[in-house]
């Protein structure tokens, strides 16, 4: 048991480290708050992740080319990949992949608002790669710094694939854009509908945003959600013009003074709906990776059984001869 | 590496190690889970590698790794602290004396 002065000087080593700049790794001594902190935020990073291969899953047999398809495929797959660099980055600070699953399965833990809105037409796919990764990869390139070692060595990878994400969705849309008038409204129609739920992912206003500050001050958060959203507005808007859609928000323009767009304010009350549940799709995702659990679990108990028999035919490696 | 072992009759968890090229040493990049070490090798395949990041893997079990304590002020590092005389720098030579 660690006495009360070995806590305090963990803790001034902890704090020293975290002040300095260097990285907390996982068997360091971290105060329990921070680790909590942590698990809860990388969990419902790693949530978001695999609910999020659904909107767009949708899509891979109705894209409309080969090319499409296999670009949609391994976008999904990335974003598999994604939730496992995460889980895996939680299971360092102590938590159980079984247990997050559990708790996302049961409505315990969160993940992002923005995957319980459906995707319409192949146009949001296009979209949801253009505005919800461009406005994911505003939030995650700090992430990148995050004090906690495993978790920014896995935004350095999360970052470097979604890079690919935005840009097959632009081009998406560019393509559509220069097609029939029929393609251009529908391009219009999906940024219509996406564009207030993507500043929505920033999270509620710094005001309103309790663990903004703490998250902050252990450098695991190096951004205000609103910092974030001011960027994230500044980098899009010129994309629009050129891609010759209006942003749907008549408060939106730039100010010279301040050096940035104003815009409107989000519909924060619908954000706390959709996060509490109540969004168009909240039940179908859940119920859809519920099935998935369920339904794999044979593959599972198989796998494990399989290993068991070739552990027992060959030498412990697990390698067959 | 937490040292989790397939809790829950679950899939236990491998560290995986990853050579970018050949002249490279084999890097940490991170853990999965898998039922055995075989399909650990291709789950780090698809998961680690799906842009060429790779010429080999490594996987080992996290239980079985055995690690140093993690404090960096620990005493087990504490043998190489004093000895600035294993640094070429620790000794002073005229500035004119060349390849050296």
């Amino acid at each position: 048991m660690a006495t009360e002065a070995d806590e305090r000087e963990l803790r001034a080593h902890f704090e020293e480290t975290v002040a300095a700049d260097r990285r907390v790794e996982p068997r360091d001594w971290m105060p329990e708050a921070y680790r909590a902190t942590l698990v809860r935020q990388i969990a419902q990073h790693a949530h978001s992740e695999i609910i999020g291969m659904q909107p767009e899953g949708d899509w891979i047999t109705r894209a409309p080319s080969l090319r499409r398809k296999a670009i949609l495929w391994a976008k999904v797959q990335d974003e598999a990949g994604h939730g496992l660099y995460l889980y895996g980055a939680a299971e360092t600070l102590g938590a159980d992949r079984d247990d997050l699953t559990r708790r996302l399965l049961e409505g315990r833990q969160k993940y992002s608002s923005i995957f319980n809105y459906p995707a319409a037409t192949f146009a949001d796919v296009g979209v949801i790669g253009w505005l919800v990764d461009g406005a994911a990869i505003c939030n995650q390139v700090p992430l990148c710094r995050s004090s906690y070692g495993p978790y920014a060595r896995a935004m350095v990878r999360v970052c470097k694939e979604e890079s690919f994400h935005q840009r097959q969705g632009y081009e998406l849309l560019w393509t559509m854009a220069r097609g029939t008038a029929a393609q251009r409204e529908m391009v219009q129609d999906a940024v219509d509908r996406w564009w207030w739920p993507s500043l929505m992912m920033f999270g509620p206003p710094d005001a309103a945003s309790p663990n903004s500050r703490r998250s902050m001050a252990w450098r695991i958060k190096r951004h205000s959600n609103d910092e974030l959203r001011q960027r994230f507005v500044d980098m899009t808007v010129p994309q629009a013009d050129r891609l010759g859609v209006t942003l749907p928000d008549p408060e939106l323009r730039w100010n010279e003074e301040r050096g940035h767009h104003d815009f409107g304010t989000p519909d924060f009350a619908e954000l706390a709906r959709v996060i509490g549940g109540d969004g168009p799709c909240n039940a179908e995702r859940v119920a859809r990776r519920t099935a998935a659990h369920e339904d794999g679990a044979w593959v599972r108990e198989a796998a494990v059984a399989h290993a068991q028999r070739r552990a027992r035919r060959t030498d412990d490696s697990g390698v067959a001869r | 590496m937490n040292g989790t072992e397939g809790v829950d009759g679950g899939w236990p968890l491998f560290e995986v190690f990853v050579r970018g090229k050949r002249g490279l040493n084999h890097v940490h990049v991170g853990s999965l889970r898998a039922a055995d070490a075989r399909m650990a090798l291709t789950h780090a395949r698809d998961l680690y590698t799906r842009r060429n990041e790779g010429v080999s893997i490594w996987v080992v079990r996290s239980a079985d790794v055995t690690a140093s304590a993690p404090d960096e002020r620990d005493p087990f590092f504490a043998p190489s602290g004093d000895k600035v005389y294993r640094h070429p720098t620790f000794y002073e030579i005229p500035d004119d004396v060349p390849h050296i």
